[in-house]
């Protein structure tokens, strides 16, 4: 399943394509959002418009209205870091050469839902104290005789399911994706190397669905980086205000 | 490309879910610094241009509406200032004219005043004139009747006494005479 590793070149394990991929989208947020970012002026330029656009588009459409209150602005960097870099990470599949949506490997998924689930727990915990964990498992306003069916229940969609699900979602999402381009891909291959004309000329039927489910795959691209986000901002407000849940 | 699918197939025992660890620590690595680039510098200096956008309009709108304010009560001050102005322009006219009036009067009552200390004046002159010319006349009358009388009579009537007597005492008799007449 795994391609070969850059360094050492060809190796079954080592420095991959994947690895290689991670450490470019770093440089190419950091470098792109620090130049947007670094000659601030009131009247914005092209650069610095694109830049709080993107900013805005985190800041506002996901952490203020989704957290709000005054301190929203805390877990602005934490939503805008994770919004672009899964959104570059995703984008890459898109691209040629690049050509792999970095989060088609597990490991990076596991990485970021693993670092949000220590971080909304964290928040709760801070915020309410240990008494967060009795707020978050046993809902008010449930009649007595079905607590002891709904804490279950509770306890493993909150902080059993909810990582699992977050991470697989992301995961699961792009190797589907970059499966049926590589697929159609290959298919395309396979049928043009046929000596029969017509199943030769099948292949363009193909290349049409490939193009389609392209399109597709880069729309779900864009909107996995958001839902990611999206949960992420939901699962913190709901720390922060889980005594009015 | 599907040579590689059909090897990854063969290999058959990668299960997708088991992550590789190299990943995941180059994952996080990548995540730490990019949060790290993120917290230190791009949140802060979008947040300042934000910050100070907004204290700009802000003091915009603030500046524009102290300027309506200022311009406001300058209009209302100019007002104030044109309705005292004709308030004040009407009370001079009307004192002007109320001042002309009095004028009007003095000045009539002075000319009244005038005419008739003139007609007073004159009277007493007309009279004085003819009490000096009945002064005048009667002596002169009284002389010439004298003397005409002195030569008829051949009698000098010069004795001054009595020729005064005598000619008032005609005159008086002329007078009670016009007395009469008149009456």
């Amino acid at each position: 399943m795994h391609l070969p590793a850059i360094l050492p070149w060809g190796a079954a394990e080592g420095f991959s394509k994947q690895m290689l991929l991670v450490l470019l989208s770093v440089v190419f947020i950091a470098v792109f959002f620090v130049l947007a970012a670094r000659k601030q002026q009131l009247v914005p330029g092209k650069l610095q418009f694109a830049g709080e656009a993107a900013y805005g588009f985190v800041r506002n459409g996901i952490a203020k209205d989704i957290i709000g209150g005054r301190d929203f602005i805390k877990y602005v960097p934490l939503l805008f870091s994770l919004f672009f870099f899964i959104l570059v990470n995703n984008i890459y599949g898109a691209i040629p050469v690049f050509q792999l949506p970095t989060f088609s490997h597990v490991g990076g998924a596991y990485v970021l839902a693993g670092l949000v689930y220590v971080t909304w727990i964290a928040i709760g915990v801070k915020k309410n104290g240990l008494r967060y964990f009795k707020l978050a498992t046993v809902p008010s306003g449930v009649p007595w005789y079905i607590l002891p069916i709904v804490i279950p229940i509770e306890i493993i969609s909150n902080f059993v399911v909810r990582p699992v699900t977050h991470s697989l979602r992301l995961f699961a999402t792009m190797l589907a994706g970059h499966l049926i381009v590589m697929i159609a891909g290959s298919g395309i291959e396979y049928l043009i190397m046929q000596e029969n004309f017509l199943l030769k000329g099948t292949s363009v039927l193909v290349l049409a669905g490939a193009i389609a489910m392209y399109m597709l795959e880069a729309l779900i691209m864009v909107l996995q980086a958001y839902v990611f986000t999206l949960l992420t901002a939901i699962y913190i407000e709901g720390a922060l205000h889980a005594d009015s849940h | 490309m599907h040579q590689l699918i059909i090897s990854a197939a063969a290999e058959g025992d990668v299960n997708p879910l088991v992550p590789n660890g190299w990943e995941m620590l180059v994952v996080f690595v990548g995540f730490a610094i990019l949060f790290f680039i993120v917290v230190k510098y791009v949140v802060p200096m979008f947040e300042k241009t934000f910050a100070e956008r907004a204290e700009a309009i802000e003091g915009g709108i603030a500046k524009a509406e102290k300027a309506q304010a200022e311009a406001s009560a300058a209009l209302e001050e100019y007002k104030q200032q044109l309705t005292d102005a004709r308030t004040e322009a009407n009370r001079i006219r009307e004192e002007a004219r109320a001042e002309g009036a009095q004028i009007l009067a003095d000045l009539k009552e002075k000319a009244a005043a005038e005419s008739a200390r003139i007609t007073a004046q004159a009277h007493a002159q007309i009279e004085s004139e003819r009490q000096a010319a009945v002064v005048s006349l009667r002596s002169e009358v009284g002389t010439l009747a004298t003397t005409l009388a002195g030569r008829i009579v051949g009698e000098s009537l010069d004795d001054d006494a009595r020729a005064a007597r005598v000619v008032d005492r005609f005159l008086a008799d002329l007078e009670s005479q016009n007395a009469g007449a008149a009456k």
